[in-house]
């Protein structure tokens, strides 16, 4: 079958029942009742703090073909998971569905070697990028393909019960004996827990993993005792400076910052910039940068934001401090400026990641979100996103919030360079669609500016910037300068087994992504 | 010779740097100078002038006022650089460290050769030459009206202060003789005149006041380190209202004379010449690429 974005889709994928993504208008409605695995409490009353791994995992009685979740906010610095599998393997426990929030790319140890070795058999997550994406993608052999969904899909998926978690281990930079837990304080502070809370309430264990043990009760609690039923202390947790130690700086790439500052002016060439408006600029090089120019554009405008949402970075919290940003709703914390911010300013409100983009709950942030910019690997003339795969098909990054933001924000704003080396990131057809080109508002590159016709603010938008002399292309004319630099790629070759399920924000299935056939 | 196309700023693209060249079309400099000089390290001279030949030939951006700065006059290179750069066909090319007006002659008298060689329009190339030394300024005018290719003069303040032994600074009193010299000289001979670069990409309000300067003299346009810089060097050099106007009237009456069958047109008195008329286009392009809309009640 062909979903909505022109993707072929088998109707079934081993037991994994297609839904195909229908378009924008044509969101299933979510009418069962909430899940949740959590039970009344079994443990003996204070004895939650285990002696080591290997005994939370025994005491939550984790068996062969479970399911295990982790969130990814210590990103690359993480210690947490190699531990927890390690143990698990040395414990023989085998076929596990491992279910982070994203994997991001740790090599030491291996996640690939915990599927090669049996522990882990299914994945699924936000993203699988690194070595086990490459791997995944080139074959891996896995009982399943790869489930992969937006941030905000996966609490929906844990709520419906298609992702029912046994055991979810969160990290934690600090934690009473209780479980009262936060990322806020600590030497391995990762900021925000946001991607945890759904998993705290939902599974049937859950394990906290910290370095840094605290009188009770820890403050901040970003995650109660409620529902934490052990609670381990480890040598470390992570690495300070792969969790982000410092501020990012701004880049000094001239084309990065061109990029930046036209989507800057696009933002306050909008009507809707105007005092309260609300924003998601990102992490990226390019989101740094906007995120200081829309700043100027902010304070010389006199206004001030309502809200910044999502993943918080320094010079977000700078803009809260100097009053140009009234709150910050941070999911996410992707540097220690911005992981350290929350504990001292009431302002700066750690959320749950549900509350930021599921858009099954009774409302969601996005809901209200002005401007929201994306970065993007490839774009096509649908203005179809691929945030996955790269030029050879290559697992390149997650899926991140990014079909939730395009879908949510009034003006959602993709940023990407028209070639990146000698490929083109424009182009006639992305390989994986990620996100759908009708919720895609503007495209901001080097070369120029484009405006989608199809989306349901484009005559809006059209006027604003037409009225602020901003100038825009078809986006035809970027895809035309990029393929004469670069020439016209050959088309990825792919086998015919499916190695990733990609989800939209509705749970239908947006596309799948093939075997990359290898010479 | 002199067209109506914006210098307001000059960028240089090394041509030893592909991604570079590549990414210097899409700022929004008015003129892309790709080099074969300075930036391109010696073993690199011959790769750089194919590419630089190629892309210049086969890929150059539409709406860019093109050049390419070959090697030195005395250079091993020079040869080769101009068989290239002429066949390339860029609006001008740009000479570096001119010192005496015979060298810039023997330039131009050499890319008329070559144009002639391959059948291209003789003298539809422009030269812009660079004023880097004591000797170069000394002899100004004379470089300027040397031939009728030359177009522009443009300073290089590094080379300039370190003939005359000075200290670059960055309020530049070191060079203030050096601009105003420049500057006359270019009036004089009717040429335009393009500034010294700001080193600093780091100091955009150094920049701002630098510019500030370059523009309050009478400069034409700068050249620009860094794409950075860009935007902050266009914005100074756009025309006031009154400048705005002015320019209007003028075309207007080269109009009305040309309707008439005039052979010499006047405005309030003084009569219009060509660089008169070509001053007002500059005008007015510069005021439309600062997005003033030209035409109705207020301009």
């Amino acid at each position: 079958m062909i979903n909505a974005v022109g993707r072929e889709l088998p109707e079934k994928i081993g037991d994994y029942i297609v839904k195909p993504y229908a378009g924008p208008q044509e969101a299933i409605e979510a009418e069962q009742p909430v899940c949740s695995r959590r039970k009344p409490s079994k443990r003996a009353a204070g004895n939650k703090l285990m002696p080591d791994l290997k005994a939370a995992i025994e005491a939550c009685g984790l068996k062969d073909g479970m399911t295990i979740s982790f969130h990814h906010s210590f990103r690359e610095g993480d210690k947490i998971i190699g531990q927890v599998l390690t143990a698990i393997k040395e414990l023989g426990i085998k076929n596990l569905r491992f279910a982070p929030s994203a994997v991001v790319n740790i090599k030491n140890p291996s996640i690939v070697d915990f599927v090669k070795d049996g522990t882990i058999d299914r994945i699924q997550a936000s993203g699988i990028r690194g070595e086990l994406g490459d791997a995944v993608v080139d074959g891996l052999d896995l009982s399943e393909p790869v489930i992969l969904r937006p941030h905000g899909a996966r609490p929906h998926a844990i709520e419906t019960g298609a992702l029912s978690i046994d055991v979810a281990f969160i990290g934690a930079s600090a934690s009473d004996d209780f479980g009262n837990c936060t990322g806020q304080t600590g030497p391995n502070a990762c900021g925000s827990l946001g991607y945890s809370f759904i998993d705290a309430v939902s599974a049937e264990n859950v394990v906290v993993i910290t370095d840094n043990i605290v009188p009770y009760p820890c403050v901040p609690i970003s995650i109660s005792q409620m529902y934490v039923d052990y609670v381990v202390k480890v040598d470390e947790i992570g690495d300070p400076v792969k969790i982000g130690a410092g501020a990012a700086r701004m880049t000094k790439n001239p084309r990065d910052i061109l990029i930046a500052q036209r989507t800057a002016d696009v933002i306050a060439a909008s009507r809707l910039f105007k005092d309260g408006y609300s924003f998601q600029t990102g992490a990226g090089a390019i989101s740094i940068a906007c995120t200081n120019f829309l700043a100027e554009h902010t304070e010389k405008a006199g206004i001030q934001a309502s809200y910044a949402l999502g993943g918080m970075t320094a010079n977000i919290v700078e803009m809260h401090n100097k009053g140009l940003v009234r709150t910050l709703l941070c999911s996410q914390s992707f540097d220690a400026v911005a992981a350290k911010a929350m504990a001292d300013d009431p302002n700066i409100v750690e959320i749950d990641n549900s509350m930021y983009a599921n858009m099954f709950n009774k409302s969601c942030s996005l809901d209200k979100l002005n401007f929201g910019v994306l970065g993007a690997l490839e774009i096509d003339v649908d203005f179809n996103i691929n945030i996955l795969t790269g030029s050879s098909g290559e697992m390149m990054s997650g899926l991140g919030g990014g079909p939730d933001v395009a879908d949510g924000a009034d003006i959602s704003i993709v940023t990407i360079p028209i070639i990146r080396g000698r490929i083109p990131s424009v182009v006639e057809k992305v390989f994986t669609c990620c996100t759908p080109g009708s919720s895609v508002a503007v495209v901001v590159t080097e070369a120029g500016i484009a405006l989608n016709p199809k989306h349901k603010n484009y005559e809006m938008i059209k006027e604003d910037l037409e009225q602020a002399g901003i100038k825009t292309v078809p986006i035809e004319h970027l895809l035309k300068t990029a393929y004469s630099l670069t020439g016209v790629p050959k088309p990825v070759e792919t086998t015919d087994k499916i190695t990733c399920i990609v989800e939209y924000r509705d749970g239908t299935v947006i596309d799948v992504i093939r075997q990359i056939k290898r010479d | 010779m002199q067209t109506a196309k914006l210098k307001r700023t000059s960028l240089y693209a090394s041509g030893a740097n592909a991604i570079n060249m590549i990414q210097a079309a899409f700022y929004n400099e008015d003129c892309l100078v790709y080099d074969l000089e300075d930036s391109v390290p010696t073993s690199e001279k011959d790769s750089a002038r194919l590419l630089v030949y190629n892309t210049v030939r086969y890929h150059r951006p539409a709406d860019k006022y093109v050049l390419i700065r070959v090697n030195g006059i005395y250079s091993e290179y020079i040869d080769e650089d101009l068989e290239a750069a002429v066949r390339a066909r860029p609006d001008a090319i740009r000479i570096p460290k001119v010192e005496y007006p015979e060298e810039a002659a023997r330039i131009c008298q050499r890319i008329t050769e070559i144009e002639t060689a391959a059948g291209m329009e003789v003298g539809k190339i422009e030269v812009w030459c660079n004023i880097e030394s004591y000797l170069g300024l000394i002899n100004a005018y004379e470089i300027a009206t040397a031939d009728p290719r030359i177009v522009a003069l443009a300073l290089g303040a590094e080379d300039y202060t370190a003939s005359m032994k000075s200290h670059r600074t960055k309020a530049g009193a070191e060079i203030f003789y050096a601009r105003n010299a420049l500057l006359t000289a270019c009036r004089h001979a009717g040429v335009e005149a393009i500034d010294a670069v700001f080193s600093d990409i780091n100091d955009i309000e150094g920049l701002k006041e630098d510019t500030a300067l370059t523009r309050n003299l009478g400069f034409d346009g700068k050249t620009c380190v860094h794409p950075r810089q860009i935007d902050i060097v266009n914005s100074f050099f756009t025309p006031s209202p009154k400048e705005i106007k002015y320019a209007l009237r003028v075309l207007e009456a080269v109009e009305q004379g040309k309707l008439q069958k005039k052979g010499a047109v006047t405005l309030d008195g003084s009569m219009i010449d060509k660089p008169m008329e070509l001053r007002a286009r500059t005008t007015l392009a510069q005021a439309e690429a600062a997005g003033i809309k030209i035409g109705g009640d207020q301009l």
